[in-house]
């Protein structure tokens, strides 16, 4: 029995069905986990996604790109390889890929995490023989808090800022957390503003029937805003840009599982630090590891050589499987990064250079 | 304990001295006299006993999460921080914990939980460690690990943790820092003595607040006339105050510690200097005429007494260069040339080591002869140029004399407290230079963690790199990130957290001096070596080599002492 994926130069390859899974080339077919830079290219002859994930897919790769979608659970056989996707809780419409050919099943988990998020589908274990598993932050030094707790502190801060007279400006990937963020903020506090990449993303939820709460736009040619009243939720690329100077006096916080570390904290020079991630923390990607029941685990993206390790000593059959996938930005991403308004938040800053 | 550690992390999170002087000034009107004692000693950096090894604390650690004990190092080794590490490894406290902590102030705590534990055994450190694990949130663990294993620091000078005293007290902020010098504050009691109004009989032995010089910011030329300066020698030695009041002298580091016990000779020789006096100076290494540099001083400064084979190998004097306190008067407040004037009527001699010999025959004074023994108390002469020309020819034979440049203290300057800028400056020899390659590369620690910032570099010798030095960057923060992932990117090989890279990166290298080592296997050892600048523009082929190393040292004649072990 031979395996159903292997790394290409151009991605994860399913020989078998002749596709590939979130390619980092230009492939005639795509099965893409989820719209984020590092997962989502465009310029492929077809692409199939998860259907809540459609509007915002085709908001990444252009209005003009083929995009098929399957239901949760929905079954596609593709040159005979059954092909489903399954809730990843990532960001909305993230999948899970499985794969079943003559009697092996495989799972491409993409990125994913545990935690409740009401923007998108909660992840569903799926078993598998083979688990491929993201390990961004595959550190037992990384777990996150309840989110509730997180989004109370949030709240504090922002409401402490507005008593202050200051302007709250947090920092998120434009796609994902900061919807979520919105989402669990409250916007009895003050206005929320959103920047322009983030809008785009919020559109593309809102329109695939996500409820979100109201969040103003900043217009074109504006000269102040915020009142130094307002939650402002911006990409971390406006960090120190001259697009901040809108807001008059700030206090600039970064959402990010990075945060859970002072050095990374202090090094950033961020006012605040809070420790949201869409990712799953040590914990959860042991606990979804032995969920899927496989017997075989390929670690890809993330502490990839340390979680192989962990898992070979407690006798699971494990390999690094060295991708392009960087997950969540490396801490020190938007350092070098000052890019335009539109451009995506998720950089090639992977934590690990592929080998 | 829970006040303390929000103090910390207040501190911690802002770099506003006056947001640092509001949480100190909360945290003491607010603290039981105990605690704040205990709470001044740890700010003030004072030095901390380990209770139980962090060999002990990872495995305890490692059982506690379930997790092996590579893996613990592992998490280390990313976070840069074992304080942290362990604190974030560790299984999440009770649900009560966050409101119960260990219930006790940092005083209590400090002593049930830390200092009963240094003569415990190993068994009952534990039972104590993984109660306390149980009661703290991982941000109080973090405080309490440093605590435990002694290294506390805490980013507040003593100046600010004396200006909040000072504000509390409702006393002048000079005085009070006074009262923080020396032995200071150690408990409830003499909490109470540093906060009253009235003065303390403790004043005694106390020594003045150091008064600090910054590097120089301009031209020399640009500082006005030379007639306006004095210029000394900036000995490589360590800075000391003598304090000779009533029946005994004492001899205080800048680190306020007490270290009479390391240099019996230079307490001996104060007995000769009148009761009520406080000289600045500096403790030097001096064997026949020549400086031994800092490195040797420091064999001896970190004893409570010393053996006499040390004491011969490595003689010690005081070269004083201010006076502070005259006939039991603090005359800090007159000019710099008065004091001078009395310092020298007081410590009549003039060091000469480090000069040529004709230069100190000229002086008069022979420096050690086997009639005489060598004088241990002195005073640093002035360097005479009525121009800056004249003193920039003086700073040039500084490496052949073994001291660092030149200082430039303004003739009318009062002496202040901490680094003020303006009256002294420290005009330093510019340093030795190479070209070096980036060999390996290690994460550093603190704001550094995760990111390869510690470097060892190296020079051609027969075709092949060698190390020569290891710096701690020198780079800008966004140069280290460029770095590190270049580092990343060109990782050849791993031994732990080292990274063997393909050699592609060129640095200029600065140091102080170069000597001959036996310790290093390319055979020489440099002082101080930062980075001073990313060759870009040049290729590893461009790089220097250990010929060029070994030149300096037959060029100059300083003697650098090995620097700590490099590795790998």
């Amino acid at each position: 029995m031979s395996d159903l994926l292997a790394v290409t130069d151009a991605g994860l390859y399913c020989s078998q069905g002749d596709f590939y899974i979130d390619p980092w080339r230009r492939v005639p077919r795509a099965i893409i986990t989820h719209a984020h830079a590092d997962h989502a290219r465009s310029g492929c002859g077809r692409y199939l996604c998860a259907s809540p994930g459609t509007l915002v897919l085709r908001s990444r790769v252009g209005s003009s790109a083929p995009i098929d979608s399957l239901r949760h659970g929905e079954t596609l056989s593709i040159n005979g390889v059954e092909v489903s996707l399954h809730p990843a809780g990532h960001v909305l419409g993230s999948a899970q890929v499985r794969l079943s050919h003559a009697g092996t099943t495989w799972v491409v988990t993409g990125d994913y995490k545990l935690e409740a998020d009401p923007t998108c589908a909660p992840f569903e274990p799926v078993e598998c023989d083979v688990f491929v598993t993201e390990s961004t932050f595959g550190l037992p030094v990384y777990r996150w808090q309840d989110p509730a707790a997180v989004a109370t502190e949030i709240n504090d801060w922002w409401r402490a800022n507005r008593d202050a007279g200051r302007t709250s400006v947090l920092l998120a990937y434009a796609l994902g957390k900061a919807q979520r963020l919105a989402a669990a903020v409250d916007p009895s506090i003050g206005p929320i503003i959103g920047h322009g990449a983030v809008m785009k993303m919020v559109d593309a939820y809102r329109a695939s029937g996500v409820r979100l709460p109201p969040i103003d736009r900043v217009p074109p040619r504006a000269r102040k805003m915020g009142g130094g009243r307002a939650l402002v939720i911006a990409p971390p690329s406006v960090a120190g840009s001259r697009w901040l100077g809108l807001f008059g006096e700030t206090s600039v916080a970064m959402a990010s599982g990075w945060m859970s570390l002072r050095g990374v904290r202090r090094r950033r020079g961020f006012d605040k630090g809070f420790v949201v991630s869409d990712h799953a923390d040590f914990p959860g990607l042991l606990t979804a590891i032995a969920a899927s029941r496989a017997r075989r685990v390929l670690v890809t993206h993330g502490f990839t050589d340390t979680l192989t390790r962990l898992l070979q000593e407690r006798g699971v059959d494990a390999a690094v499987l060295p991708t392009r996938f960087t997950g969540e930005a490396a801490p020190d991403a938007a350092v070098a990064e000052r890019d335009d308004d539109t451009q995506d938040d998720t950089t090639d800053m992977s934590e690990e250079a592929p080998v | 304990m829970k006040r303390f550690t929000d103090l910390y992390w207040r501190l911690d999170a802002t770099s506003s001295t006056n947001e640092k002087v509001d949480s100190l000034r909360e945290y003491f009107a607010a603290a039981r006299p105990e605690d704040a004692a205990c709470a001044i000693r740890v700010l003030s950096g004072g030095r901390q006993l380990r209770a139980v090894s962090t060999t002990l604390l990872r495995q305890w650690a490692a059982e506690a999460a379930g997790i092996p004990l590579w893996l613990v190092e592992e998490c280390y080794a990313h976070v840069g921080d074992l304080a942290e590490t362990l604190a974030l490894v560790l299984p999440h406290p009770g649900p009560d914990a966050a409101t119960t902590g260990v219930g006790m102030g940092l005083a209590e705590c400090m002593r049930t939980t830390i200092e009963d534990l240094r003569g415990a055994s190993d068994q009952q450190k534990r039972l104590v460690v993984e109660r306390v694990w149980q009661l703290l949130a991982p941000r109080e663990r973090i405080v309490w690990h440093k605590l435990l294993t002694g290294g506390c620091r805490v980013g507040v000078s003593q100046t600010l943790v004396a200006r909040a005293l000072a504000e509390v007290a409702g006393v002048d902020p000079a005085v009070m820092a006074h009262r923080l010098m020396g032995t200071g504050v150690t408990d409830a009691e003499s909490y109470a003595q540093a906060m009253s109004s009235e003065p303390t009989a403790d004043d005694a032995r106390r020594p003045y607040p150091f008064f600090l010089a910054s590097a120089i910011e301009c031209e020399p030329s640009d500082l006005g006339p030379t007639s306006d300066w004095i210029a000394e020698w900036k000995w490589d030695g360590m800075r000391a105050q003598l304090v000779r009041r009533g029946a005994d002298a004492t001899l205080w580091s800048r680190g306020e510690e007490l270290v009479n016990g390391a240099f019996p000779e230079v307490i001996a020789a104060a007995a000769a200097i009148p009761d009520g006096t406080v000289l600045d100076g500096e403790l030097l290494a001096v064997r026949g005429n020549k400086l031994l540099g800092f490195a040797a001083v420091s064999k001896r400064s970190g004893r409570r007494s010393v053996p006499r084979k040390l004491l011969e190998e490595v003689p010690c004097i005081f070269v004083a260069y201010d006076l502070l306190e005259d006939d039991g008067a603090d005359i800090r407040g007159l000019p710099l040339v008065e004091r001078r004037l009395r310092l020298e009527s007081l410590v009549p001699l003039p060091c000469t080591a480090g000069a040529e010999p004709a230069a100190s025959e000229a002086v008069g004074v022979p420096f050690e002869t086997a009639a005489s023994p060598q004088p241990r108390l002195l005073h640093s002469p002035c360097v005479v140029g009525n121009a800056w020309d004249a003193l920039a020819a003086a700073r040039a034979t500084s490496r052949g004399r073994g001291v660092e440049g030149i200082m430039l203290k303004r003739r009318s300057s009062v002496y202040g407290v901490g680094r003020v800028r303006g009256d002294w400056w420290k005009w330093k020899i510019e340093p030795l230079e190479i070209d070096v390659v980036l060999l390996y590369a290690q994460a550093g620690h603190g704001r550094r963690a995760g990111l390869h910032s510690d470097y060892t570099l190296g020079v051609w010798h027969d075709g092949r790199l060698v190390p020569v030095a290891k710096a701690y960057s020198g780079l800008a923060d966004a140069e280290i990130v460029e770095l590190d992932r270049i580092v990343r990117a060109t990782t050849l090989d791993k031994h732990g957290p080292v990274r063997v890279v393909q050699p592609t990166q060129v640095f200029q290298l600065a140091f102080e001096g170069i000597s001959h080592s036996t310790r290093h296997k390319s055979g020489v050892a440099v002082r101080f070596p930062r980075i001073v600048r990313w060759r870009r523009d040049k290729t590893p082929s461009e790089a220097g080599t250990l010929a060029d190393l070994v030149q300096l040292i037959d060029a100059g004649t300083i003697d650098a002492s090995p620097q700590p072990e490099m590795t790998p």
